[in-house]
């Protein structure tokens, strides 16, 4: 199994273990994920909020890289999933979007390339059966709140990701892995994405409703997909903490890295110590399940 | 609720130009509230979605464009996925942005527009984000430079912040992308 791979630009920064949990992942099941040369920044939020243009053309630069190549182009960023999804989307609906993108990349881009996330080639080609006949640790019963935000999952005529209302994808592997994937109402609820610098006080509410249901619900920890819900839940702990005297005290965990613990990966390799709110009970939990 | 609208000079509005910029028939909205009910910042924002589209509706002008909404909306799409009669709200707010800057409309709170143009300064230089540039460049511009300064430590020892930029990317494309994007812009006016 062989895929293009766009890391994005957090995989260099915030998200590293992101980055690496997911390549470490995709070794242990035998999927070879391959990064086009010269990958750009796909313009995120403020693309979009900037210019229609620009927010389409910049992530198509990327994707027409692997174009040649014939590879679908896997992400493990939910952001860059989502602009790559709606660039392919505008190209392939305006034929006029498609000649300026053509122009400015200097090559017809046809808006053709798969765009999938990590976790959709996971179910879907390799198979959530596979995956979990691959694990050395179960989770042991840990109780997982999967919170899935915005852009896997909206527009969903575009992503065509699961149920746009309550989606199931992460639910079903934690499952497999011998978690419980648990029933909460804040799985597509915003959590003020690209607004933690400049609007920290909405973050911070917005956070706070979604820890405080996910411990309502009962979990041990909350599992993503997305590298800006990941840092906007578990960094802005330290200001609700600060600001409400609140302690979560809720492991933020990519669904990678709970996979490659399952897989036997070491932790170092997954990232782990760069949570800001540890996770080293979890560890623990998983190691010593048979 | 009742609604105060200030008629501009145009006595359109912005209704035309923002059906024209999202391809959308505004005049479908029944107000049935769906989107701001599910709408995280409405609570917080004083004019929710719906009151927006109203507002339009009665050709509202430029001083929409000072709604608190226009930059506290996180782009979380939610109005969009739930509109029964499938107007892509999210896209409106989008182009309220982008008349807010170019009619230049006060900053508001937090400086949103100064963040977007830090952020995408630093990907047109180097073609890949770089977060101390970013940053160094919004906390010049709001003078909030005290904010998150005690995470900055632990970020840098576990790595969660680049010290140098990656130059790996292809820099010579994502510049040509921006100058087109600016040709296309002027050619607008």
């Amino acid at each position: 199994m062989k895929y293009g791979y766009f890391p994005g630009c957090s995989a260099d920064s915030t998200a590293r273990d992101m980055h690496t949990s997911t390549v470490a992942v995709a070794q242990a099941l035998g999927i070879e994920l391959i990064e086009p040369k010269g990958w750009t920044c796909c313009g995120a939020t403020a693309g979009h909020q900037t210019d229609r243009f620009l927010s389409v053309a910049l992530p198509a630069a990327s994707l027409a890289k692997v174009k040649d190549d014939g590879l679908d182009m896997v992400v493990s960023c939910a952001a860059c999933y989502n602009r790559m999804k709606v660039a392919n989307h505008e190209i392939q609906q305006s034929d006029e979007m498609r000649r300026a993108v053509a122009d400015a990349l200097g090559r017809d881009y046809d808006g053709s390339v798969r765009v999938r996330h990590f976790l959709e080639v996971l179910l879907e080609d390799l198979g959530i059966d596979k995956v979990a006949a691959l694990a050395k640790h179960s989770l042991g019963g840990l109780k997982v709140a999967c919170y899935y935000g915005c852009l896997l999952v909206r527009p969903n005529e575009v992503t065509k990701f699961d149920d746009p209302e309550n989606p199931t994808s992460l639910d079903r592997l934690v499952n497999a892995l011998g978690g419980e994937g648990l029933e909460w109402p804040h799985k597509v609820e915003c959590c003020g994405g690209g607004l933690s610098m400049s609007r920290t006080d909405v973050v911070v509410s917005l956070t706070d409703a979604i820890l405080e249901m996910a411990k309502a619900s009962g979990a041990q920890c909350v599992t993503v997909g997305c590298p800006m819900c990941q840092i906007n839940l578990d960094m802005r702990q330290l200001d609700i903490r600060k600001q409400m005297g609140k302690s979560h005290d809720m492991p933020i965990v990519y669904i990678t890295q709970l996979l490659g613990l399952c897989l036997g990966v070491p932790a170092q390799q997954l990232g782990l110590e760069k949570l800001m709110i540890p996770a080293g009970d979890i560890v623990k939990t998983i190691g010593s399940a048979a | 609720m009742a609604i105060t609208i200030k008629k501009n000079v145009e006595t359109e509005g912005l209704i035309r130009r923002i059906e024209q910029m999202t391809g959308t028939d505004l005049s479908t909205c029944y107000q049935c509230k769906r989107c701001t009910s599910g709408c995280p910042v409405s609570k917080l924002a004083g004019s929710p979605p719906s009151e927006i589209m109203r507002r339009l509706h009665l050709k509202a002008g430029d001083e929409l464009l000072d709604s608190e909404i226009v930059w506290m909306c996180v782009s979380c799409e939610t109005c969009s996925a739930r509109c029964p009669m499938g107007i892509d709200v999210a896209a409106v707010m989008d182009a309220l942005r982008q008349l807010a800057r170019e009619k230049k409309a006060a900053p508001q709170e937090g400086n949103v527009p100064l963040f977007n143009r830090a952020f995408l300064e630093t990907v047109k230089f180097f073609g890949r984000t770089y977060d101390i540039a970013m940053i160094a460049a919004y906390k010049l511009g709001t003078r909030k430079f005290m904010d998150d300064t005690e995470k900055f430590p632990s970020m840098l020892k576990k790595r969660k912040i680049a010290l140098l930029p990656s130059l790996k990317g292809d820099r010579k494309t994502t510049r040509r992308i921006f100058q087109k994007a600016n040709e296309r812009k002027e050619a607008e006016r």
